[in-house]
C-alpha cells in the first residue's frame, strides 16, 4: 500500500553539517560504549564501584544549609557578582593554610582559585604544552588528567608504580630516552598520595630523588594532591611542593575533603607561571563562581572542617576495609591487588586472559560497574586492571559488588578459557572524566 | 486527543538506557507539540504504584533493549489493563529474539542472511576452534557476528578474517550468552520504517545508511555526522518498493503492532535480506524513525499520537 504524506526530500544528508569544520582535537569525541554503560551504572540497582563519588552524606547539611542562607543574606551582592580571575583573597589566604597541613608554605598571591582542580589541569596544560610536547605521568594516571593532555595534542609517556609509587630509576630512564629520542617533555604528572587509580603512595624517601631527577633533566613537576590529607590513619606526607617551591606547580582540590558539587580548587603556582595562570583563567572563564568560593570560605571559617575531614576519612577506612575483605573472600585465584592506606581506590588486576573493558557490559548486566584499566593509560595498557571506588557505596553494598564482580569475572575466565583469547575489538570510545569515571 | 494524558516510558536498565532516555525525551516534546500531557517515567521499582495514581489514558515505551522490547514492561501494561501503543507482549519475544524472528520470517519466504545460533556452552563443550572452523565454512567470509538479543549493535562485529573470530566472540558474549552468526550481505544497508494506519500497516520511507567508517556500529550510530543518510534511500523503484513490501510483511508476519522499524540490506543482484527488526524504533536525534517520517512529510508527534489513539480505543 502506498504511504500517505507529502512527496519526500532527496539528497544526502549528514547530522552534524559542522563535521569538516571540527578541530583536529576533536578526534576522540565520539558516542561510546562505555558511557553509555555507565549511564545504567548510575541506577540505584547497580553497584556502582566505578565512581569517585565523595561520600557527602557524611556532610551537617543543615548547618551548612543556614551558613550559605546567611552568607547571601549578608553578602549576596558581593556573592553573586563577577570577581577576580585570582580568586577571593581571603579563601586564597585559607587555602594557604590547607596547605600548610603538608607542609607547604605557599603566599596567598601564588594561589589561583580554580573551578575544580579539573580546570587547573586544563590551564597547566594549555600554558605548557604545545603539540608533539611531552607530558611523563605514572602508569595508571588520572583519566581526567589524561584527557586535558589529550586534548592539547601532547604525548603522555607512562612510568610504571610499585609499591612505593613512581620508580625514579625508570623516570630517569624514560626522561633519557625522550632526550635521546629528540622529544620536548614540558612536565612531570603526579599524584604522590593515594594515587588514582592505582592507591600507592609515593615514598617519602622517592620524593627528593624524583624532584632532582626532574630539575636535571629541565623538567617542571605538577603535583595533583585531592588525596592527601585522607590518608586513614591521618597521616599526612610533605608535598613535593613544600621541597622544590621554584619547579613544582601544585594542585589542590576542595571536593574530596568538602563538596565536590562546589566545583573549588587551586592551583598554587611559582610567580611567573602564576601570572600566566591568571591570563589562562581569565580567558577561560573570566572567574571562578564567586559565590561558591565565598560557600568555602565560610565553610573553612565557621566549620570544624579538620573534623569534618577525620569523619570522612573514618567513613572511607571502613570502606576500605568492606572491599578488600570482599576481595579477600570473593576473588578468583590469579587476582591481586593493593590496599591502599587512604583515598578512594583500590587497583585490581584481574586473571591471565580477561579484558577488563570487553568484561564491562557483563558486568553491567550483573549489575556492577567499576572503571576499565585502559581508560588510565594513553597507550591502551592496563587491559588486565580495574579500578575499584571504595568512597560511595555503603560498606554493604560495596561487599555485594565486590561479590558480583568475582562471580562476572569467573564467568569471563570460562569465556576466555573457551575461547583462548582476549576481545580484539574494543568498546568503542575513551573514558573520558564524568561524575562515573573520574 | 488534547486532552490525553500519556506516559512515556523511557531509561530501564538495560544496555541502551541512555539511548532510551534520549528517544524517550525526544518522543514527549514531540507529543506536548501536538497537545497532548505527558509525564516521563523511568522504568523503575515505582512503575507499578505510578501506573495506579496517576491513570495515564496510554503508555508509550520509548525503552530500547532488555524489558522494554522482550515483552515484560508490556505483559505488566497488559496485566494492569493499562492501554499502551506498541507490539503486544508475545509478539514482542518473537521479535526480540533475532534468530526467532528471522526463522519465523525464512519460512514465510522472505530472504534473510544464512545463519548459526549457538550458546557459549556448546563451544565450551565441544571444543571452540572445529565448531568455529565449521560456522566459517558454513557462513563464509566475512562474516556478521551479534548478540541473539539486544539492540543499537552492542556486541555486533563484522568478522573478516578467521583469526578475529575468537576474540569477537569474547567481545560478543560478553553481552549474553548466544550468539548469532549471520552471512554478511554487502549492498545497500536501509532502515525502513512501518506505521499502522486506518487501512493497515504502510511503509515510512527507507532511509539509507552510510557510516563513514563502513560499519554502522554504535558510535557511528549515535555520533552526528559519522553516517550520511539518504531518506529516502537512493533506490531504484523497484528496490524502494521491495524494501516497503518486506518491512510491512516483517510486520505482519511476526504479528507487530503500531510501529516497527526493519533493518534490510539489498545486495548487489537485488535481493533484499531481512535482517532484524525493532519493535520499539530508536527516536534520537541521530536515530531512523524521525528521518523517515521527516522524509514523509509527516511529523512523529501526530504519528504517535495517531497510534495513542489507536491504543485507547484498542
Amino acid at each position: 500500500m502506498t504511504m500517505p504524506g507529502q512527496p519526500a526530500k532527496q539528497g544526502p544528508r549528514s547530522l552534524d553539517p559542522h563535521l569538516r569544520r571540527y578541530a583536529a582535537r576533536t578526534a576522540g569525541m565520539t558516542a561510546s560504549e562505555i558511557r553509555a554503560l555507565f549511564a545504567v551504572a548510575s541506577r540505584p540497582e547497580v553497584v556502582s564501584l566505578a565512581g569517585g563519588m565523595p561520600h557527602l552524606a557524611a556532610l551537617p547539611l543543615e548547618s551548612l544549609s543556614a551558613e550559605i542562607g546567611q552568607l547571601v543574606a549578608s553578602e549576596g551582592l558581593v556573592a553573586l557578582q563577577y570577581g577576580s580571575a585570582h580568586g577571593v583573597p581571603l579563601l586564597r589566604e585559607q587555602i594557604c593554610d590547607v596547605m600548610a597541613l603538608e607542609g607547604i608554605n605557599g603566599h596567598p598571591d601564588d594561589v589561583v582559585v580554580t573551578v575544580g582542580s579539573q580546570m587547573g589541569l586544563d590551564m597547566v596544560t594549555r600554558i605548557f604544552c604545545d603539540p608533539g610536547d611531552v607530558v611523563i605521568a605514572e602508569g595508571p594516571s588520572y583519566v581526567g588528567a589524561l584527557g586535558s593532555f589529550t586534548a592539547y595534542q601532547a604525548k603522555v609517556v607512562h612510568v610504571a608504580m610499585d609499591a612505593d609509587g613512581l620508580v625514579p630509576s625508570l623516570l630517569r630512564e624514560a626522561l633519557e630516552a625522550c632526550k635521546r629520542a629528540g622529544q620536548r617533555v614540558k612536565f612531570l604528572y603526579t599524584i604522590p598520595n593515594f594515587h588514582n587509580p592505582a592507591g600507592v603512595t609515593l615514598a617519602v624517601s622517592r620524593r627528593a630523588e624524583i624532584l632532582e631527577i626532574c630539575r636535571s633533566y629541565g623538567v617542571l613537576v605538577v603535583e595533583d594532591n585531592p588525596y592527601g590529607l585522607l590518608g586513614f590513619d591521618g597521616q599526612t606526607y610533605p608535598a613535593l611542593r613544600s621541597m622544590d617551591p621554584d619547579n613544582v606547580v601544585y594542585l589542590g582540590s576542595f571536593s574530596k575533603t568538602f563538596a565536590a558539587g562546589l566545583r573549588v580548587g587551586w592551583v598554587l603556582a611559582p610567580h611567573a607561571v602564576r601570572e600566566k595562570l591568571v591570563l589562562a583563567a581569565e580567558s577561560a572563564t573570566l572567574c571562578p563562581p564567586t559565590l561558591n568560593q565565598m560557600i568555602v570560605s565560610r565553610y573553612l571559617s565557621t566549620q570544624d572542617w579538620k573534623g569534618q575531614i577525620k569523619t570522612y576519612r573514618e567513613a572511607y577506612r571502613e570502606r576500605r576495609d568492606a572491599a578488600i575483605s570482599a576481595l579477600e573472600q570473593h576473588m578468583p585465584q590469579g587476582s591481586t591487588w593493593n590496599i591502599p592506606d587512604g583515598g578512594f581506590y583500590v587497583w585490581v588486576t584481574v586473571p591471565e586472559g580477561i579484558d577488563t573493558k570487553a568484561m564491562l557490559p557483563r558486568a553491567v548486566t550483573a549489575r556492577v560497574a567499576y572503571a576499565s584499566g585502559t581508560g588510565f593509560y594513553a597507550d591502551g595498557f592496563g587491559s588486565r586492571q580495574l579500578r575499584i571506588s571504595y568512597c560511595y557505596p555503603t560498606p554493604e553494598r560495596i561487599r555485594e559488588g565486590v561479590r558480583r564482580l568475582a562471580n562476572v569475572i569467573e564467568e569471563e575466565m570460562q569465556l576466555a578459557a573457551t575461547f583462548g583469547a582476549t576481545p580484539g575489538r574494543q568498546l568503542s570510545g575513551p573514558q573520558t572524566p564524568s561524575p562515573d569515571t573520574a | 486527543m488534547a486532552d490525553r494524558m500519556v506516559a512515556v516510558l523511557s531509561g530501564g536498565l538495560s544496555h541502551e538506557r541512555e539511548v532510551s532516555i534520549r528517544s524517550g525525551r525526544r518522543l514527549s516534546a514531540a507529543l506536548r507539540s501536538v497537545g497532548l500531557t505527558v509525564e516521563e517515567w523511568d522504568a523503575d521499582a515505582s512503575l507499578l504504584s505510578r501506573l495506579q495514581s496517576s491513570r495515564p489514558d496510554a503508555v508509550v515505551v520509548a525503552l530500547h533493549g532488555g524489558e522494554g522490547e522482550n515483552g515484560s514492561v508490556q505483559a505488566i501494561l497488559e496485566m494492569f489493563g493499562v492501554p499502551y501503543v506498541g507490539t503486544d507482549s508475545r509478539a514482542c519475544r518473537r521479535a526480540w529474539d533475532k534468530p526467532t524472528a528471522k526463522a519465523e520470517l525464512a519460512r514465510a519466504g522472505l530472504a534473510t542472511p544464512e545463519w548459526i545460533v549457538l550458546p557459549h556452552a556448546t563451544f565450551r563443550e565441544l571444543g571452540a576452534k572445529p565448531v568455529l572452523d565449521a560456522m566459517v565454512s558454513t557462513l563464509g567470509l566475512p562474516l556478521m557476528l551479534k548478540p541473539d538479543q539486544g539492540g543499537s549493535a552492542l556486541g555486533a562485529q563484522v568478522v573478516r578474517d578467521a583469526a578475529e573470530l575468537p576474540p569477537a566472540m569474547v567481545g560478543c558474549l560478553a553481552y549474553g550468552d548466544t550468539v548469532l552468526a549471520e552471512q554478511f550481505i554487502s549492498g545497500v544497508e536501509v532502515a525502513v520504517a512501518v506505521v499502522d494506519g486506518p487501512e493497515g500497516p504502510y511503509a515510512l520511507p527507507a532511509v539509507e545508511i552510510v557510516p563513514e567508517s563502513g560499519v554502522y556500529d554504535y558510535t557511528a550510530r549515535y555520533t552526528a555526522g559519522l553516517t550520511d543518510f539518504h531518506a529516502p534511500a537512493r533506490l531504484d523503484a523497484t528496490a524502494a518498493k521491495a524494501v516497503g513490501e518486506l518491512a510491512v510483511a516483517a510486520h505482519r508476519l511476526l504479528g507487530l503492532r503500531d510501529v516497527s522499524r526493519t533493518d534490510a540490506v539489498v545486495a548487489e543482484d537485488g535481493t533484499v535480506y531481512f535482517l532484524e527488526v525493532n519493535v520499539s524504533p530508536g527516536l534520537t536525534e541521530t536515530s531512523l524513525l524521525p528521518m523517515a517520517v521527516e522524509a514523509a512529510g509527516q511529523s512523529l508527534g501526530e504519528i504517535y499520537a495517531g497510534l495513542v489513539e489507536r491504543a485507547v480505543a484498542r
